[in-house]
């Protein structure tokens, strides 16, 4: 049966209120008050969504909202001291900071909660006349008959999980906008539709992402120390998988401590989870946690394919900016302030398409004479280059940022997408992980609990097997069936309890929409898509 | 008929409580906060009362901090047609907020009161009960179904052994089970036009009622942590365990 949709237009659409979204709305606001902007957000609330380190750099706050300081942003602990450690198991080799790049020193940066950040810039916007809509996920596109975007539908609300509508079945909406643009953040559902369907990527290096990880610690006073941040390189992980922690002390002695690793990693056997609770247990971070007390838990995906992997961003009738697109800039592990850059770019170019009729397109050439391009490009190399596994890329990666400071004339290449990396089974080393001590390491069920993540039971599952059969049939005997361990979420498990028949469980409730299934699936068999709007993860102050 | 439906802002459900590291009382800061659940279920009742032509408005009214103006709207955008907020700290105790509700319902004159059965946050579940008490008025509680007559109504309470009917005489008090019915979604276009019904902002002074509070909080904290159960092998292991290690025989 057809529903009857109402439809509701404006001059601007935007998916997903992140520091991208936000930014544009904002400058768009700035530059022209008469447009009517509204902004989906598939979060309960702006801010539940977002998850970052985060080491601030202020260069595009300070364009978009000069007087931050003023209108007391969220911003506050500035970084002090920085540290490099480079961890073997039981040791660690303390790197000297002037030998770091300059992408990696932050001494003018500020340590912050992004979500919080979000919050504050949501309460800009909305001063602005914006419109946001907490809890409403864009869930599909609405296309003319020329493949022009008109525009999204809103999520359909109460239908049950056989798909037939409850009694509080509300219908989804059409928002209708002159332009739509796609913040919806790494692998948003809609940025990788439109990807495909505009051929966005043609020429590109294939996209790259990692899987990031953050707690957030208090610890006693004497162990805390504001204003530090510290990165570190190595142990646990082995020299041929991308990776490194980050641990920042914020403010209210409070430590937001993080592991991200490289979704190119081959052993199916890897748990990038249990990799991050083993970090913790190393001698020089233990010390900093035992006495502490864990309160947040979340993870999310992030893109890190740079400037080699960045699609065109225009299409008709809407833009992909920020992480959907891919404007992170990976050697600084920084995407907060490029994101929000884009966004003030995309509202530049959406004004004058709205008011001069300008192209879009004119968009990339905007993008081009900013301070962004000349800074991921500068960064491109940096990444690739650890293909080559650590000791040599940290070797070019000085060359290439210390003397070149990026611009070696050549730019390297990323050869294979995320999910074609796994090596079979049979030929890879099986990982015994330490068991938790609920002291420092965790179970992956009483980390979910921290997220404060929920999705009404009763709705059909929002994580869509394109073969149901596929995991148990080939997954699970070629790659042990990964999924039970790139999911931070325990979303996926093998259910054995009848040795000759095991089960594929999707525990889809679990899910925090950080999107790595649909990323690292081998076969690419897992689709994420919007569930009921203001499911999932509701993060305080990530 | 003028119905009243109180609403509570409360810290959303799926938050997991935290204690402040001073005990003075839990972590509000930055946390997500929704409407009471069993208060949506109140005002989803208000509205098919309303749809089924038993009522001609629906008064949403809160107490508290500035931001409950965020819950108020939550319920307006479920078709609710206006607000009152009583601005007052957070921590306004039951016998309070039964005075302060008594007050506006000397001037709103509502036939029908519905509530929540009790807040997620303090579980007090003493509101309706005091209110029903000062107003003098007959009160429904843990009401799962509710059937309005001419003057007087039908209402089945969930109770420990099973389902009770009571007959009450209007206008009455009724606090809503979450079984009562299930709350509906608040549309896009509702939402909108929630941001033009009136919100009416009043103070606890100007209804002249006293809400400084009458218990005072000495300390908050988490309950403690359960120890990890062991197996026994028999019984003789358990008893020398009850006897010897937990002391309890």
């Amino acid at each position: 049966m057809e529903i009857q949709r109402e439809s509701m237009e404006y001059d601007v659409v935007i998916v997903g209120a992140g520091p991208a979204g936000l930014s544009t709305s904002i400058k768009l606001k700035q530059i022209n008050p008469k447009l009517n902007i509204c902004i989906l957000e598939k979060g309960s609330e702006v801010g539940a969504h977002i998850l970052s380190g985060n080491v601030f750099e202020t260069r595009a706050l300070d364009e978009l909202i000069p007087d931050w300081r003023e209108k007391n942003a969220p911003v506050k602990t500035k970084v002090k001291k920085e540290k490099f450690l480079f961890l073997g198991k039981n040791k660690s080799l303390s790197w000297p900071t002037w030998l770091l790049p300059s992408v990696q020193k932050n001494h003018k940066n500020y340590i912050i909660s992004l979500a919080n950040l979000c919050r504050w810039l949501a309460t800009q916007a909305e001063n602005l006349g914006v419109e946001i809509f907490p809890g409403f996920a864009a869930s599909k596109i609405i296309y003319d008959d020329e493949n022009n975007i008109l525009g999204v539908q809103t999520g359909d609300m109460g239908i049950n999980q056989n798909g037939d509508n409850k009694e509080s079945f509300e219908p989804g909406l059409n928002i209708l906008a002159k332009v739509s643009v796609f913040s919806e953040g790494c692998r948003g559902h809609l940025g990788k539709e439109v990807i495909r369907k505009y051929k966005l990527d043609a020429d590109k290096s294939p996209q790259q992402y990692g899987i990031g990880f953050k707690e957030i610690w208090e610890i006693p006073e004497k162990e805390h120390d504001e204003g530090l941040v510290m990165h570190t390189a190595g142990w646990p992980l082995d020299n041929s998988t991308y990776g490194g922690s980050f641990c920042y002390h914020a403010e209210k002695n409070q430590v937001f401590i993080g592991y991200v690793i490289g979704l190119d990693y081959q052993n199916p056997y890897l748990s990038p989870y249990d990799e991050f609770q083993r970090f913790k247990t190393h001698p020089a971070i233990a010390k900093i946690l035992k006495d502490g007390q864990r309160i947040s838990y979340g993870a999310r995906a992030l893109i890190e394919g740079g400037y080699q992997s960045l699609p065109t961003m225009h299409m008709p009738g809407a833009l992909i900016i920020g992480c959907d697109a891919g404007t992170l800039n990976m050697p600084k592990i920084k995407g907060s302030h490029t994101a929000m850059k884009s966004g003030m770019i995309a509202a530049e170019t959406i004004n004058e398409h709205i008011t001069e009729n300008k192209p879009l397109s004119e968009y990339e050439d905007k993008f081009k004479k900013s301070w962004i391009h000349k800074e991921l490009y500068q960064a491109r190399n940096v990444k690739p280059s650890f293909q080559w596994s650590l000791i040599p890329a940290i070797i070019f990666t000085g060359i290439d940022q210390i003397i070149f400071r990026g611009y070696l004339p050549f730019t390297l290449k990323h050869f294979h997408a995320d999910h074609e990396s796994l090596i079979p089974v049979h030929k890879a080393k099986k990982i015994d992980y330490p068991k938790y001590d609920g002291k420092l390491t965790f179970d992956k069920t009483s980390s979910v609990y921290l997220t404060g993540t929920n999705h009404e039971a009763d709705q059909p599952i929002h994580l869509k097997l394109k073969d149901p059969d596929l995991p148990i049939k080939y997954t699970l005997s070629e790659f042990d069936e990964p999924a039970q361990r790139y999911c931070p979420a325990g979303v996926y498990e093998i259910d054995r309890s009848n040795q000759n028949d095991p089960k594929f469980i999707i525990n889809a409730q679990n899910c925090i929409h950080c999107k790595t299934c649909d990323i690292k699936e081998p076969s690419q068999n897992i689709t994420w898509v919007t569930p009921e709007g203001a499911g999932g993860p509701n993060y305080a102050n990530m | 008929m003028k119905i009243l439906v109180t609403v509570k802002r409360v810290i959303d459900y799926n938050v997991q409580v935290r204690v402040k590291a001073d005990n003075s009382g839990v972590e509000k800061e930055n946390v997500k906060m929704s409407m009471n659940p069993p208060d949506e279920n109140a005002v989803e009742e208000a509205l098919r009362i309303k749809e089924a032509g038993k009522a001609d408005e629906i008064i949403i009214l809160s107490i508290g901090e500035e931001k409950c103006q965020e819950t108020i709207r939550t319920a307006l955008a479920m078709g609710a047609d206006r607000g009152i907020l009583i601005k007052a700290t957070d921590d306004v105790e039951p016998l309070s907020v039964s005075k302060l509700i008594s007050k506006i319902v000397e001037t709103e004159k509502p036939g029908l009161i519905l509530m929540g059965k009790q807040a997620i946050d303090d579980d007090s579940n003493q509101t309706a009960q005091m209110t029903s008490a000062l107003l003098n008025w007959p009160q429904a509680t843990f009401a799962s179904k509710i059937d309005i007559e001419e003057n007087t109504a039908i209402v089945t309470r969930e109770i420990d052994e099973g389902l009770e009917r009571v007959k009450v005489k209007m206008p009455f008090i009724a606090s809503c089970d979450l079984r009562l019915n299930e709350p509906r979604y608040a549309s896009l276009p509702n939402i909108m036009k929630a941001k033009k019904k009136p919100i009416d902002i009043k103070s606890a002074e100007e209804l002249g009622v006293d809400i400084k509070p009458r218990i005072e909080n000495i300390k908050i904290s988490e309950p403690p942590t359960r120890q990890k159960g062991v197996m026994v092998a028999d019984v003789a292991e358990l008893v020398q365990k009850l006897k010897y290690e937990a002391k309890v025989i």
